[in-house]
């Protein structure tokens, strides 16, 4: 059974990424949305963890929500796709369960 | 009236919370009040400043233009804590070019974002009377 993991958070403020990465199964994907979209991006004191979550999981960030906080999608860490609201809802429908971290 | 040294401390990314934008509301009120106001941003605060803000894909108002129109309130001392940017990859550059006019000097445009070292934001903090965390 694969999982969809969404983080609202930002790593630096909450753990919710933390324990998304450290409790997520092989093979399921996790979607960076909200405030959670900080994690996405390379060059901070959490890439490293997020890099290494991608060896497991695949890692998604939210378009929208990425230009609301003016990150660039040139800065998001290589490997991580970068989807709009229609490519949130095709990952909730090709996963059997959402699990919400917030 | 007396006036007093009053720094506004913001801790939180915008959009997610609504944080952010209650700071800035009670800063424009202080500044009517015309107290000396200055802002510190630590943490994911300094998010709050990012360039290139586009809300439109969130349905959400983008408020980030109005950092621009602190300094015409003469809240004209931004500091940004140096380890707070560094821990999130950012650099002044990915900041908004936040400036006052001085009209002691001729209206010369000067910045108003001021980076300090955690040590030294220290030091500011300890001559304020009213610190507010947000």
């Amino acid at each position: 059974m694969s999982t969809l993991h969404t983080v609202n958070k930002s790593p630096f403020e909450r753990d919710s990424l933390a324990s998304c990465v450290r409790l997520a199964s092989k093979g399921c994907a996790i979607l960076l949305i909200e405030d959670g979209v900080f994690g996405a991006m390379a060059g901070t004191d959490h890439s490293d963890m997020v890099k290494g979550a991608m060896e497991n999981a695949s890692v998604y960030v939210l378009g929208p929500d990425l230009a609301a906080r003016g990150m660039s999608e040139d800065r998001v860490i290589d490997g991580i796709q970068v989807v709009d609201y229609s490519g949130f809802v095709d990952l909730t429908k090709q996963h059997d369960t959402c699990q919400s971290w917030l | 009236m007396a006036t007093k040294n009053f720094m506004f401390v913001n801790r939180k990314a915008p959009y997610g919370t609504v944080y952010a934008l209650e700071s800035l509301e009670v800063v424009l009120i202080g500044a009517a009040f015309e107290q000396n106001v200055s802002l510190a941003f630590i943490g994911d605060g300094v998010y709050q400043i990012a360039k290139n803000q586009k809300t439109d894909g969130i349905g959400m108002k983008n408020f980030s233009p109005t950092y621009k129109a602190l300094g015409d309130y003469e809240v004209t001392k931004l500091y940004v804590e140096k380890e707070s940017l560094e821990a999130r990859g950012l650099t002044l550059d990915d900041l908004m070019d936040l400036t006052w006019e001085d009209e002691d000097d001729d209206y010369a445009e000067k910045p108003s974002i001021i980076l300090v070292s955690s040590t030294e934001l220290a030091a500011v903090m300890d001559e304020q009377e009213v610190v507010l965390s947000f």
